[in-house]
């Protein structure tokens, strides 16, 4: 039986990585919410760019741009958003497997990956897929031009004809409790449809220059939209994941301390007990002779 | 006569209101826009982004490093790939961009590299004059 004092030992202990765990978990409720934040910042800038592309690809009708066209065959490469630290769940873990099951269901030929995180590129590393772009160690507020010049590389194998899509796998965020592994096409491009069957303003367009350059110039650029807002997006889902992650591991450390407190009385009072009983017998002994 | 505009970059949205007139530097030339503008769709080059708001008050300027513009009669929309206020430019910032940039461009590059590192001195440029001039 351990002694008194191993167990107090261990129940401090216990109450320092209470600590920790729930300092972290405050923090990472902060820093959800600024993630948030950003992720709402990014919004008017999505939207307009959606109602531009919907007018532009209306009067530019007769052309189009590689990246509307679908290609046949199984190359794909995926764009693959993870976090850069643990401790934050299973979001990392749900993302690579629905990434790479994605992958061998629809693209079993080629398969290259760009991963935006450092989690995912040690995992596809590991396995030996074949990673041909990564950036790691994004700050809370990445600038898209931190996280672009990866996406660039996508862009080009597509554009050069190395791939014939390009998809996109992050922790789409839908309550603190909840973030989903979501898999996204962004080549071959859709442009949403307008709402309701508006119609757009009916007048038609002066280009400076040509419809097509401004296309060209448009669709990257919506492409690389989509993926800036999924690595914000995915900030926001590891700080909630991190935050029920931390808030369970403080009950499990509470619970753990409750349990070995009662051990230790226990143990204690045996100690006593014993004692007395020791006392007793010690003292019988002397009176009866 | 006034319109709406609006100024939106990916990190934000820097300006939202109704204007008089606005003057941008388009992928042929400096255009100006008053209400009533003839629908059109641009490309922006890096420069700045001058605005005169209804109602008077002095004009407003904002840097904008390439984008888009949306003109319709009654709207306006930038799509700015980088944007920021007048005062927000870091002279600093920029003098060492502008170095960096005329630095390999005296090296040899592949084509890319090049219209990466024009574009980049490009901004750097236009940035420090518009701060210069604001600030003289």
């Amino acid at each position: 039986m351990p002694s008194f004092r191993d167990i107090v030992r261990r129940i401090d202990s216990i109450k320092n990585t209470q600590k920790i765990t729930k300092a972290m978990q405050v923090v990472a409720a902060t820093r959800l919410r600024r993630a948030q934040a950003a992720v709402q910042a990014t919004r008017p800038y999505a939207d307009k760019m959606i109602e531009v592309l919907q007018t532009v690809s209306e009067r530019a009708t007769e052309y189009k741009h590689p990246f509307l066209v679908r290609r046949e065959g199984g190359r794909a490469v995926m764009i693959l958003v993870t976090t850069d630290k643990g401790l934050c769940g299973a979001i990392n873990v749900n993302n690579i497997r629905a990434a790479t099951r994605y992958m061998n269901e629809h693209y079993p030929q080629g398969q290259q990956y760009v991963t935006l995180g450092r989690k995912g590129r040690d995992f596809l590393l590991r396995y030996r897929r074949n990673v041909i772009a990564e950036v790691s160690n994004l700050p809370d507020r990445p600038s898209p031009g931190q996280v672009l010049p990866a996406v660039t590389v996508a862009l080009e194998e597509y554009t050069k004809g190395n791939t014939d899509a390009v998809l996109l796998c992050y922790a789409k965020w839908i309550s603190t409790l909840r973030q989903e592994p979501t898999v996204r096409v962004l080549i071959p491009a859709e442009i949403p449809k307008r709402e309701g069957g508006q119609e757009g303003p009916r007048a038609d367009y002066i280009y400076e220059p040509e419809p097509e350059a401004v296309l060209d110039g448009l669709l990257p650029r919506y492409v690389e939209t989509q993926v800036f807002q999924a690595v914000l997006e995915n900030k926001a889902s590891e700080y909630s994941a991190k935050m029920i992650a931390m808030q369970n591991a403080t009950n499990a450390a509470g619970d753990l301390i409750d349990s070995l407190t009662l051990y230790a009385n226990k143990v204690r009072q045996a100690g006593i007990t014993t004692e007395l009983m020791e006392i007793v017998s010690g003292t019988q002994a002397v009176s009866s002779t | 006569m006034s319109y709406q505009l609006r100024v939106v970059s990916v990190e934000r949205s820097l300006f939202e209101g109704e204007v008089d007139f606005m003057v941008a530097n388009g992928a042929e030339g400096e255009f100006g826009v008053l209400s009533r503008h003839a629908p059109m769709m641009t490309i922006l080059k890096p420069g700045p982004l001058r605005i005169q708001e209804t109602g008077g008050g002095p004009e407003q300027v904002l840097f904008v490093g390439g984008g888009f513009v949306e003109v319709l009669p009654e709207r306006v929309t930038v799509l700015a790939d980088v944007a920021e206020h007048a005062e927000e430019i870091s002279i600093e910032a920029a003098e060492e961009a502008r170095r960096r940039a005329q630095e390999k461009l005296a090296g040899t590059l592949s084509a890319a590299e090049e219209t990466e590192f024009q574009n980049a001195l490009a901004m750097a440029e236009a940035r420090l004059r518009l701060a210069r001039t604001r600030r003289s």
